[in-house]
């Protein structure tokens, strides 16, 4: 069999597995004897590896198959989880994620994996051993043909027979010499879900779909349909060998109650039931906070994989700009129909309107993505950085739902593994540290994702020592950051932004994971150049934030439309500060330069007509002019202009890679009626 | 043995020019076009191609040819080679032409005013028509947008 074709799907799914994995095995830590966490660990191993052999990928195959005997007898609770073994499935983790992306980088996804086997090994057979004389006989779940209800699968039942609707219990079983076993099951379910609703599956349905099954498989269903014709409607699905229908009434219904033992259910199969959407929900914001994620968070993940596709992002470019297309017709259509002014007209008109700024909002929000998918890689690695620096560390995450553009996600995640990991390692003080401090031992990290404005902002705020204001100094000093001279002068603030000067670092020794001087000015950097900012509030002894500021989404800004006779320019909200009126007389000229006074400070005066060399306007011949005070840094310059149009929500597009690299403007947006205005790039008039 | 060619023909003055069909992506009839400031006087601005911004350059004043205002007959012709999009004024677009390659001979060094090295070939039509095939990856060569280099007259 061909597999490339199916390659992009396997990395696609390894690498969701391999992060659910990673964040499962985190949370039992948390809870090493919630049994059902291993369920869902184990599901996904098993998941890993069939993928995996049936790609060919035999190290993975066999990586995750000792996992799986491992994990197995944890879940028959033949064997408890200890941190030995936790520290074994990490390491087997890390190893399959670097063959998972020697498969992405077009290796043979091969690694050497005997030792890690042979580690799962000794655990299954050396810890194993001890145990299972006295386990085995309690250990109930290994007979999963019954089928076992939750709760709320057995109220659902229960309920319809209340309101005289039949459930029954189908067992159906294929032909043993059948080919496509998952396509008969699929047609069965088929035919079950055309008349009625099917509850429970034992095997799953995603396992059925995955033919991982016998060669029969048994269904809760809830019908109003009798049975003879329901049995007729199955055995019509070609190569099924029987199908055995039992009614279930009230009595037997609470016996399977009864039955139910302390063995929880597992919790995949409730895909199609209300409870899965409920917490698909809830599910963004469980990341790492133990008290509210068991049980949710298990059920909502493979419901909410069940439910979304991806799509490739110049799809959505190009969706994007043929919604922009739309709108510019609309805005012709709406100017036609007044002009034309029939009522009906008119009418559809509006209607269209209506649904298309609806379109553009969807679209807009199809391009934003949680930050959640960034953050959910941070509570493994501070974990292990905790580790390896011996030191106890809590992090909280809140906030992970928060939507950013696609664009800024892509790029957001570097600068944030450098500044949480600067936040355990230099922020946070050793435990003795720590106890002689009066504080707990477990420092905290906090990252916050929130919304305000036209801006999400991302804080990492720790408990730690905060930073130095004299060894700060001393080192900028030191490093020629910062003069001698003017070191004493400095304000708290500006003294806290030095350490994203380049070539600043305070770390008294390089370790592995800071101090080499390098990262913080990139992260400013990096930043700046996705429109945001980062700032930094400091209390020595008691901790240090990081605040990143980012725009919502690198496509669409708030924008000043401005006007030059005909011509029409914008200029982004994010670094204008006031808009006035300026009169001429006011405008002084110094050594050949023009400049005027605004709040007690002189600043200078530019002309945007001359800039541009607009044709058709000067504002010389004008008494009084209009004006924008535009921002870069700490400077500040008055901009004169014709006239406002007003604030707008613009669309960022590029100018075309012909026209690159040119002064003064930064792109272009299309208006409302369908002409090009360009965008000025304040930051060039400011020398 | 000779090939086939498929050419849109323009017009620019008495000149008719070829460009590969396979490099054009549309015809459009003239629109607003938006200034950009700091561009070479050829550099007409950007236009909105259904969403898209596109430069638009006068072929006129690329080849330092006189530039007249645009009529009823004039065209942008969208051009896309090597991943650049842009859009040429011309005097009119109104033919696709097939050409057989052994019809085309190198340019001589100047035609009409326009320097060869913006030329790939002329190819003789029948009754005595000339049609002048454009070198595209020189006319959108970048480089000379800073250099504003002109023909010598």
């Amino acid at each position: 069999m061909d597999t490339n074709q199916y390659l992009s799907i396997f990395i696609d799914e390894s690498n969701d597995h391999l992060q659910s994995l990673n964040e499962n095995i985190l949370r039992l830590e948390q809870q090493p004897d919630d049994i059902d966490i291993v369920q869902v660990i184990f599901r996904s191993a098993h998941t890993l590896k069939g993928m995996s052999a049936a790609m060919g990928f035999e190290d993975l195959a066999s990586l995750t198959h000792e996992m799986e005997n491992v994990l197995d007898l944890v879940r028959n609770g033949k064997l408890s989880m200890n941190d030995h073994m936790f520290d074994a499935l990490f390491r087997c983790l890390d190893a399959l994620e670097a063959m998972v992306q020697d498969v992405i980088k077009g290796g043979t996804g091969s690694g050497d994996v005997a030792e890690l086997v042979e580690r799962l090994k000794s655990i299954v057979t050396g810890d194993a051993e001890n145990n299972t004389s006295e386990s085995s006989s309690s250990a109930s779940a290994d007979i999963p043909a019954n089928l076992i209800l939750d709760q709320f699968q057995l109220s659902v039942l229960s309920q319809s027979l209340e309101s005289g609707h039949r459930v029954y219990y189908i067992e159906v079983k294929v032909q043993e010499n059948c080919i496509l076993k998952a396509a008969r099951a699929y047609m069965v379910f088929d035919v079950l879900e055309r008349n009625g609703e099917v509850v429970k599956a034992h095997p799953s349905v995603e396992e059925i779909e995955q033919e991982k099954f016998g060669n029969s498989f048994a269904v809760y269903y809830i019908s109003q349909v009798d049975e003879a014709e329901l049995r007729d409607s199955i055995c019509r699905v070609s190569e099924i060998e029987s199908v055995t229908i039992t009614a279930v009434d009230k009595s037997s219904l609470s016996d399977v109650a009864h039955s139910e033992s302390y063995r929880q259910p597992a919790a995949d199969a409730v895909k199609e039931t209300a409870a899965a959407s409920a917490s698909a929900a809830v599910l963004p914001s469980t990341a790492v906070i133990p008290a509210r994620s068991a049980v949710p968070a298990a059920a909502g993940g493979g419901a909410a994989a069940a439910r979304t596709i991806r799509v490739d992002i110049e799809r959505l470019d190009s969706l994007m700009n043929l919604l922009s297309e739309l709108l510019i017709d609309r805005v012709r259509l709406e100017q036609l129909s007044s002009e034309v002014k029939r009522g009906d007209l008119t009418e559809t008109v509006e209607h269209m309107a209506r649904v298309s700024a609806d379109l553009q909002n969807i679209v807009l929000k199809m391009r934003m993505v949680p930050v959640d998918s960034v953050f959910n890689r941070f509570p493994r690695m501070v974990r292990d950085v905790a580790k390896s620096l011996g030191k106890k560390v809590d992090l909280v995450i809140t906030g992970a739902d928060t939507e950013l553009d696609r664009t800024v996600i892509d790029e957001i995640g570097d600068p944030l593994v450098h500044l949480i990991r600067n936040a355990v390692d230099h922020g946070l003080e050793s435990i003795s540290e720590r106890t002689a401090a009066g504080k707990p031992e477990t420092g905290t990290v906090h990252l916050r994702a929130y919304h305000s404005g036209n801006h999400v902002f991302i804080e990492i705020e720790e408990d730690g020592k905060g930073i130095d204001r004299a060894k700060v100094l001393q080192t900028a000093v030191k490093r020629g950051i910062v003069p001698a001279e003017e070191a004493s002068s400095l304000s708290e603030d500006q003294v806290n932004m030095l350490i994203f000067a380049p070539g600043f670092s305070t770390a008294d020794k390089v370790t592995d994971l800071s101090g080499r001087g390098v990262g913080l000015d990139v992260v400013k950097s990096k930043i700046s150049s996705l429109g945001g900012d980062v700032s930094v509030q400091t209390k020595q002894g008691s901790g240090t934030k990081f605040t990143i500021q980012l725009p919502l989404t690198l496509s669409i800004i708030a924008a000043m439309l401005v006007k030059l006779g005909s011509e029409k320019y914008a200029f982004p909200l994010s670094s204008i500060i006031e808009t006035g009126s300026i009169r001429k007389a006011d405008i002084k000229s110094v050594h050949g330069n023009f400049v005027t006074e605004y709040r007690s400070s002189i600043i200078p005066v530019l002309s945007l007509a001359a800039v541009v060399d607009s044709p058709g306007y000067r504002e010389d011949n004008e008494a009084e002019t209009e004006m924008l005070v535009i921002r870069k840094g700490d400077k500040l310059a008055a901009v004169l202009v014709d006239e406002f149009i007003g604030q707008n929500e613009i669309v960022l597009k590029p100018l075309g890679e012909y026209l690159r690299n040119l002064d003064v403007v930064s792109g272009a947006t299309i208006l409302g009626d369908g002409q090009v205005a360009l965008i000025i790039d304040p930051n060039t008039l400011i020398k | 043995m000779a090939e086939e060619m498929k050419v849109i023909v323009f017009a620019l003055g008495r000149e008719e020019y070829g460009i590969e069909v396979d490099k054009v992506r549309t015809i459009e009839r003239m629109m607003p076009i938006t200034r950009v400031p700091k561009t070479p006087d050829f550099v007409k601005g950007v236009i909105n191609l259904r969403g898209v911004v596109i430069p638009v350059i006068d072929l006129r004043g690329r080849f330092g040819l006189e530039e007249t205002e645009p009529g009823d007959n004039s065209r942008i012709i969208i051009v896309a080679a090597a991943d650049l999009e842009v859009g040429f004024i011309v005097d009119s677009a109104n033919d696709v032409m097939d050409l057989m390659s052994d019809t085309i001979e190198n340019p001589p060094e100047v035609v009409g005013g326009v320097k060869a090295k913006y030329l790939s070939g002329v190819a003789k039509l029948d009754g005595n028509r000339l049609l002048i095939l454009l070198n595209l990856a020189e006319v959108l060569n970048r480089s000379e947008i800073i250099q504003l280099e002109r023909v010598v007259e």
